[in-house]
């Protein structure tokens, strides 16, 4: 125990970190003339991926027959779903999606849940919505059944619950796509591995809702029901069951929208004629009319699904819905049964338009084309800007940045030893108020000086280690070291260094902007209420959508690919930094003013200290959003491990897929472990 | 005797068994508890030993965190205790088997908590319908059972509401219609009053009384509140980190603290209230032409009798006391026109 604590100190000497700090100055300087220090040398890998093939591809094949058979047995309900839905003539349809709308909320719902019908319906998207959906609550039942199972078996045995909470982190770190790829191997390019994968990554939410619910039952409620003489079976489902209700579902909305999101990312592996696809070859063939429109109905339905859950999970016991449970099911009843005879009598009237949509297209087309060529300065300028301003220089370093062939100009002696003087008197003034400020400030510029992607490795690994160490003690430092062996020996070094470079510049802007935004909302209702729909709407889009607006306005690129991440990654600082400042006690916002504090004073100086942690909190989840969000960004064109996984996937590399899928788990397991401390 | 209670032990820790194990050496309990606390375990419950009479009101009564809850909790084994026994009917009750704890439960206990522990997604009817669910009794019977229940706690007119639409009042009304729901024999109530206003507080002690004067249950009942306990008590037992420091009755208790921590505790209720004609009647019958009294009488009703010149009062039987006479003396003493009236001087009174 001593021991341990004496060392950790050590760690967070300012002495050791100068050092390393010095170390990693002379490697730099001399790593041109050195080149195993510049990029982590070929010749020292392993060929894990090979060996990762060669174990598990054979063991994959032998299940294969098998996992073909349930395949196929998982298709069948689904097509008949899917030919039910699509075959319904869409008008009875949906008054059932309008008479659930009536019973989860109020009329408002029911109309948005017209309107986005009606729109679905002109723009010629009937069909394929109905396929997304048909897949989505295909996904539900088990999704559900198992999140709930594991949730209760959580809560009844708590030894337990470590393990499943470690399990649900992993299965939430690991990139989407990376298990697809098994998937693809066992069930084959069909819409049962997508429905699988949709399974998979909805269930972690259901677990963590039941989990939190059941824990939450009020002790009194489970002593009265004992002393009613209730057996444990009656305990569990006529009371704790019950009075979790509400956060279970609040679990199945999660799950639902984990759902729709998931299912509409497996399109890219083709094949189901559905909106995720008709989204991904309207983009693929830059057709930003269709990539717009069908974007929009993905948009409808994730509005229309998350407002109808989240209605009847929000629902308290004796309220008053428009329409009563009778009347709910009359309406189904009806709507269902003269669906089908209208069908069969009158079969070959289907209510929707031809040529509609593709026409609005064409002039949405056109519209867009105008527009963006009349505004394609200004944003190409923006692009432009932020990428040999920001982008490159982070990426390469200004050493190779500040270069007649990237900005005209070579680097200037004079000009090295003002960035060092600028630097360095920036350091000294830092360092009189903290010299964790002071040290952080210096790599910052020596990361500016030779680029995130160039920083010699071995530096990088010592840091990495140290600072593991310093915050997070044994074992994440443990933690760290695996993390770093595996990437360097799977000559995943590279990537690696530009997925920390992306991730790290996508959430340095997210939390800096998003913050100005949180702090705005925190100082004015006004703000707050304006932001609070918007940040709703964000968090409920799929991952997909983000990529529509960005490669609309900035093409195919590594900025287009940023701007994306920060899309998603943007809500959790806005929220987090407003709940942190709204939280802060309000009898020490008081004393503060009763001492005089200037409003920027009270800001700086009192509350954002005191909001600190849930602002950590924030940057945390900013951090594991835009790590999420990189490998669907790698559609859009990127050089990290996002794309080496999309490349797996393509392949249906098995090997690369899991090695680079681990080192996105992995640097969001490390930084999550440094985070939260 | 319904419920006996002898040398029962909580303990919370690591391993609270581990000073149970040995047979065959007796346990010294405040040597015992002294040894818990230095390693680390809190010996929530020491040593309680009582019996609580048939249609009894038993209070318990102690400040937060002296075991008050834990004790209740052992009794109706909510929770196990480590040592000692607890027998109902003469049945023990620490050796029940988890079925026969649920049948016992079923039939012969009822409980109200502090915090109501309603369920939020019944009615009021199906709420105190509930214990009758459990047991498979079916709808039209339990229903009947239960409105039955709600006209006796006064609630008839809100049987369709949930317990988010009543006031504090009304949900412990719905508590306390539940756990009559199968007419126990039993009825724990842990500060039931407690989380409700002052105002509402008083009109629930009065409405409870009139209940146990109707169904004459066997009461263990806790609280906090010195005026509650003085109130509704037949019989106090008083707890202090752990342990039952004195059992009596209001009377005993006000009139003959066991230690000074008693006396300090009571020091702030008015006597004349609490105590009781009958507490200090004296066997024999006065002589004719005194005012008579009923034994439930306050003794400070009697003052406006001693003000118009009576010098001993006749005490009629009622309720749990035996009549006999009383002499005005001996309440202006206790009532003591100083400070802090001479106590010990009243005891040859009681019994
Ligand atoms: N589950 C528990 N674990 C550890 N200690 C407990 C537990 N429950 C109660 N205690 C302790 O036992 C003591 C008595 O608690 P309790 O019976 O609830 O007091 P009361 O009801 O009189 O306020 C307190 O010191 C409390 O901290
Ligand atoms: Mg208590």
């Amino acid at each position: 125990m001593a021991q341990t604590h004496t060392l950790q100190d050590r760690a967070r000497d300012p002495r050791v970190w100068a050092a390393l700090l010095l170390f990693c100055i002379l490697a730099a300087v001399i790593s041109p003339s050195v080149p195993w220090l510049g990029a982590y040398p070929a010749k020292w890998t392993l060929p894990l991926e090979t060996w990762i093939n060669a174990t598990l591809q054979p063991a994959l094949e032998w299940v294969q027959p098998l996992s073909r058979l349930f395949a196929v047995g998982l298709e069948t309900p689904l097509r008949a779903l899917r030919e039910a839905l699509t075959w319904l003539p869409w008008p009875f349809v949906a008054v059932v999606v309008v008479a659930l709308a009536l019973r989860a909320s109020r009329w408002g719902l029911a109309a948005l849940a017209v309107l986005a019908q009606v729109y679905i319906v002109l723009v010629g998207y009937w069909p394929h919505s109905m396929n997304t959906l048909a897949i989505v609550l295909m996904s539900l039942p088990p999704a559900i059944a198992i999140g709930f199972a594991l949730g209760a078996a959580a809560t009844r045995w708590p030894r337990l619950e470590t393990r499943v909470v470690a399990m649900l982190d992993a299965m939430q770190t690991f990139p989407a796509f990376a298990y697809l790829i098994p998937l693809l191997i066992l069930f084959g390019f069909g819409p049962a591995a997508g429905l699988i994968a949709g399974v998979i990554f909805s269930i972690p939410p259901m677990v963590r809702n039941t989990m939190l619910g059941l824990q939450r039952v009020p002790d009194a409620v489970v002593e009265s029901a004992l002393m009613c003489g209730a057996t444990p079976f009656q305990l569990f489902w006529q009371a704790r069951v019950p009075v979790a209700k509400s956060q279970i579902l609040v679990g199945v909305n999660q799950t639902t929208m984990a759902s729709l999101s998931m299912v509409i990312i497996v399109a890219v592996i083709g094949g189901f004629n559905d909106i995720g696809w008709e989204v991904l070859s309207a983009m693929r063939g830059a057709e930003l009319g269709r990539s717009l429109l069908s974007g929009l109905v993905i948009v409808a339905m994730a509005i229309l699904l998350d407002r109808i859950t989240f209605g009847f999970a929000t629902t308290v016991a004796g309220q008053a819905r428009p329409i009563g449970r009778n009347a709910f099911w009359t309406i189904v009843a009806a709507a269902l049964i003269s669906g089908i005879a209208f069908r069969l009598l009158v079969p070959e009237v289907d209510f929707q338009p031809d040529t509609l949509g593709r026409s609005l297209a064409r002039s949405i087309d056109a519209t867009l084309l105008q527009f963006v060529g009349a505004t394609g300065n200004l944003f190409s300028a923006l692009r432009d800007g932020l990428n040999y301003g920001l982008m490159i220089p982070l990426r390469i370093g200004l050493q190779s940045a500040a270069t007649p062939a990237v900005w005209g100009f070579a680097l200037q002696g004079w000009m090295v030893a003002l960035y060092v003087i600028v630097t360095l008197a920036a350091a000294a003034f830092l360092a009189r108020r903290n010299w964790k400020w002071a040290i952080a400030l210096l790599f910052g510029t020596l990361f500016l000086a030779t680029g995130v992607t160039r920083f010699p490795w071995p530096c990088f690994v010592a840091l990495g280690l140290l600072l593991s160490f310093a915050l997070g003690g044994g074992r994440l430092f443990l933690l760290t070291a695996g993390a770093m062996a595996l990437i360097l020996l799977s000559g995943m070094w590279m990537p690696f260094t530009q997925s920390l470079y992306l991730t790290g510049l996508a959430v340095l802007l997210c939390v800096t902007i998003g913050g100005a935004f949180g702090v705005l909302a925190a100082e004015s209702d006004t703000v707050s209420r304006i932001l609070r729909p918007i940040n709703d709407a964000l968090q409920t889009m799929p991952q997909f959508v983000f990529l529509i607006p960005a490669l609309m306005l900035f093409r195919v690129g590594e900025f287009t690919a940023l701007i994306a991440i920060m899309l998603y990654a943007i809500v959790p600082p806005v929220r987090y930094v407003e709940q942190g400042l709204r939280t802060v006690p309000a009898h020490l916002v008081e004393a503060a003013q009763q001492m005089g504090v200037t409003r920027m004073q009270m800001l700086w100086q009192v509350k954002l200290p005191l909001a600190a942690p849930v602002i950590r909190l924030g940057i945390n989840q900013t951090i594991m959003a835009a790590l999420s969000m990189l490998v669907i960004a790698a559609l859009v064109g990127t050089r990290d491990l996002g794309q080496q996984v999309f490349i797996a996937l393509g392949k249906a590399n098995l090997g690369l897929g899991l090695v680079s899928g681990v080192a996105i788990a992995l640097l969001a397991m490390v930084s999550d472990r440094m985070l939260r401390r | 005797m319904k419920l006996e209670c002898r040398n029962v032990w909580k303990v919370y820790g690591r391993r609270p068994d581990f000073y149970f194990d040995s047979k065959g050496y007796t346990i010294e309990p405040d040597q015992l508890a002294e040894r818990m606390a230095a390693e680390d375990h809190i010996p929530a419950l020491i040593d309680a030993t009582f019996d609580v009479h048939e249609g009894e009101i038993f209070m318990v009564m102690g400040l937060s965190g002296s075991g008050k809850s834990t004790l209740i909790r052992c009794l109706s084994r909510l929770i196990g205790a480590n040592h000692g026994q607890i027998r109902l009917d003469g049945q023990d009750l620490l050796a029940a088997t988890p079925k026969e704890l649920i049948e016992i439960r079923r039939h012969k206990m009822g409980m109200v908590f502090q915090s109501f522990g309603l369920l939020p997604h019944l009615t009021v009817l199906e709420n105190t319908a509930f214990p009758l669910k459990l047991q498979g009794i079916d709808r039209t019977a339990r229903e009947e059972k239960a409105r039955e229940m709600i006209n006796l706690v006064g609630l008839e007119g809100r049987e369709e509401s949930y317990p988010h639409q009543l006031s504090g009042g009304q949900q412990q009304r719905v508590g306390i219609a539940r756990s009559l729901a199968v007419g126990p024999e039993l009825w724990f109530l842990d500060e039931p009053f407690s989380a409700l206003d002052p105002l509402i507080r008083r009109q629930m002690q009065d409405e409870f009384l009139r209940l146990q004067q109707q169904l004459h249950k066997t009461i263990i009942f806790v609280t906090h509140d010195i005026m509650e306990a003085c109130r509704l008590a037949d019989r106090i037992a008083l707890m202090r980190n752990g342990r039952i420091i004195q059992i009596g009755t209001p009377a005993e208790i006000l009139l003959n603290p066991a230690d000074a921590y008693v006396a300090e505790f009571t020091s702030e209720v008015s006597l004349g209230r609490v105590i009781r004609a009958g507490d200090m009647a004296q066997p024999g019958i006065a002589d004719t032409g005194h005012p008579e009294v009923d034994a439930d009488q306050p003794i400070e009703a009697l003052l406006a009798g001693i003000g118009a010149g009576a010098q001993c009062f006749t005490v009629r039987p009622s309720g749990r006391y035996s009549g006999g006479r009383l002499e005005a003396a001996r309440i202006l003493q206790i009532l003591g026109h100083s400070g802090h009236p001479a106590r010990p001087a009243a005891s040859q009174g009681i019994v």
